[in-house]
């Protein structure tokens, strides 16, 4: 295997031009691509640090709500006083993320940005999003695969993060050599059916440089949950983050987010639906359950993932109610 | 066999052997990893001159850029306190502090690392005088085969600089991304609690 050359740009105009010249890879904590290069799953001729270059470490709130630039910590998030008072969403999510050491390292932009889990991508076959011809999970080991938005690939979307800020509404700024563009996170993620090679809109040498999260309506209220195998270091089975705002009781708007259920994180539009303009009781919060996993396909070995979703958003409703 | 057939045919077998492909490949060193045979001049290498500031001495050395911060300390320093267990960022035998923050070596490449503040279990103790996390590790036996314990005293001194006075609920946090596979986790806890007592006093 080649060696890689590794470069530390101060701008990101600097970044763009070393992208366009060699087959390189973005490198910000680097606690996903590291395992990647090691597993040869890829084989980077260059590396591109993104830790020099200036104004993508920090996070300030505005009146509008709170930036985040792109290679701020998953540990910084999950402590600092602004996000725990205003977005604690946010800190939660962080919170839930691997280990101290892994979230100290790893960036926001980087746990948007991470490839998927799953055994076939990470393992030695030659499936869809390497070129192949075959998803492997169709007829193999999938207990821990999509149930909804799946096909032609089967992967879920690995990051927690990624549910908490999609409840929250934010939005992804992304910066190319030939300008800029911000769009809401929801449209930032790509289903396997439009483009089965790549999770995120992100096109070669294009960088994730701000998360922008709006502020929260005063009277709104959410709430997170990670469902896993074990008690810590370890991805969702499913996560589900809501995020509501409640006026007399009556829901006025909500926003319900899935992890682990998805190719993309998954808002479950229909719940959404069931439970706008409603109060919540019993029955209410059943429906939107029911209305989480209808669309729900399984795969051979993880119905019960459907159990989880529909039983996970229930739970998450009675904590708001 | 073509593609559909293989498809089908795919068993346990099959994705286990899949796996013990993978673990192959590791060893011929993508990143080269602690414990590899480092090749003297492998094809396509790209070294760099870089200097790690390591236990307060700076340390110069030509460096593979491949080369993991574990395996260069490991390997190149002769700094074993530093543990390889699965080198791939999922045991936590490899912990040290980076600027006063636990992280796994082995997920930090050498080249990252220059201008950082790098601390290994050797630069713990001063002289024969122990730092009081390891001094509680000993006395309150919190270890029984001790692989993990330099990564557990790193882990643990990194929670108690940020918070002298934690909860057992904060040192199981702390402490989650460490693992024990003698699974002498209350004696550990415990050894925190002490050394937390220990540094307040």
């Amino acid at each position: 295997m080649e060696g890689f050359v590794y470069s530390q740009p101060g701008t990101l105009r600097e970044a763009f031009s070393l992208l366009t010249n060699k087959k390189g890879k973005l490198v910000a904590g680097g606690t996903d691509l590291l395992g990647e290069i090691q597993d040869g799953i890829i084989a980077p001729g260059l590396l591109v640090s993104l830790e020099r270059i200036q104004g993508l470490k920090t996070m300030r709130e505005e009146k509008n709500g709170l930036r985040i630039g792109a290679l701020v910590t998953l540990a910084e998030l999950e402590s600092d006083k602004i996000v725990a008072e205003h977005y604690p969403l946010l800190a939660a999510a962080a919170g839930e993320v691997a280990t101290p050491q892994l979230r100290a390292q790893a960036t926001i932009g980087g746990n948007l940005c991470q490839r998927p889990r799953c055994w076939y991508y990470r393992g030695d076959f030659n499936c869809l999003k390497k070129g192949g011809a075959v998803c492997y999970a169709e007829d193999g080991e999938n207990q821990y695969h999509a149930i909804l938005g799946g096909g032609p690939c089967h992967i879920v979307h690995p990051s927690d993060m990624a549910v908490a800020l999609l409840a929250m509404g934010a939005s992804a700024r992304v910066v190319g050599p030939r300008g800029e563009k911000t769009v809401p996170l929801e449209k930032f993620f790509v289903l396997p059916q439009v483009d089965v090679k790549r999770e995120t809109i992100l096109a070669p040498g294009e960088i994730l440089v701000e998360i922008r999260v709006p502020k929260p309506l005063p009277e709104a209220r959410w709430v997170f949950r990670k469902m896993r195998e074990r008690g810590a270091w370890d991805f969702a089975l499913v996560s589900v983050a809501a995020y509501a705002v409640t006026k007399d009781k009556v829901i006025q708007e909500a926003r319900i987010v899935l992890g682990g259920v998805a190719p993309i994180p998954w808002r479950a539009v229909r719940a959404e639906q069931a439970l706008k303009g409603k109060t919540l009781t019993g029955p209410v919060m059943r429906l939107a359950g029911e209305a989480t996993v209808t669309d729900a396909r399984p795969l051979s070995q993880n119905e019960y993932k459907i159990r989880l979703a529909r039983n996970l958003v229930r739970q998450v409703l009675a904590t708001l109610a | 066999m073509d593609e559909k057939r293989k498809r089908l045919t795919i068993s346990r077998r099959d994705f286990l052997k899949g796996g013990a492909i993978g673990t192959a490949a590791l060893s011929s060193g993508l990143l080269l990893r602690s414990g590899v045979e480092a090749q003297s001049a492998p094809p396509g290498a790209k070294i760099s001159r870089i200097t790690l500031k390591i236990n307060g001495a700076a340390h110069t050395l030509e460096a593979d850029n491949r080369w993991t911060l574990l395996y260069i300390l490991r390997d190149q320093l002769g700094l074993t306190g530093a543990k390889q267990g699965c080198d791939g960022g999922q045991c936590g035998a490899c912990t040290v502090l980076i600027d006063g923050k636990p992280l796994y070596a082995c997920m930090v490449l050498g080249i990252a690392a220059p201008g950082k503040e790098i601390l290994t279990i050797e630069g713990l103790a001063k002289g024969e005088e122990l730092h009081p996390v390891q001094q509680a590790f000993v006395e309150e036996m919190g270890y029984q085969c001790a692989f993990c314990t330099p990564g557990m005293i790193l882990s643990a001194k990194g929670l108690l600089d940020r918070n002298p006075k934690p909860s057992e609920t904060d040192i199981r946090q702390g402490l989650a991304g460490n693992l024990c596979r003698c699974a002498a986790y209350p004696k550990i806890i415990r050894a925190v609690t002490a050394a937390a007592k220990r540094i307040a006093s």
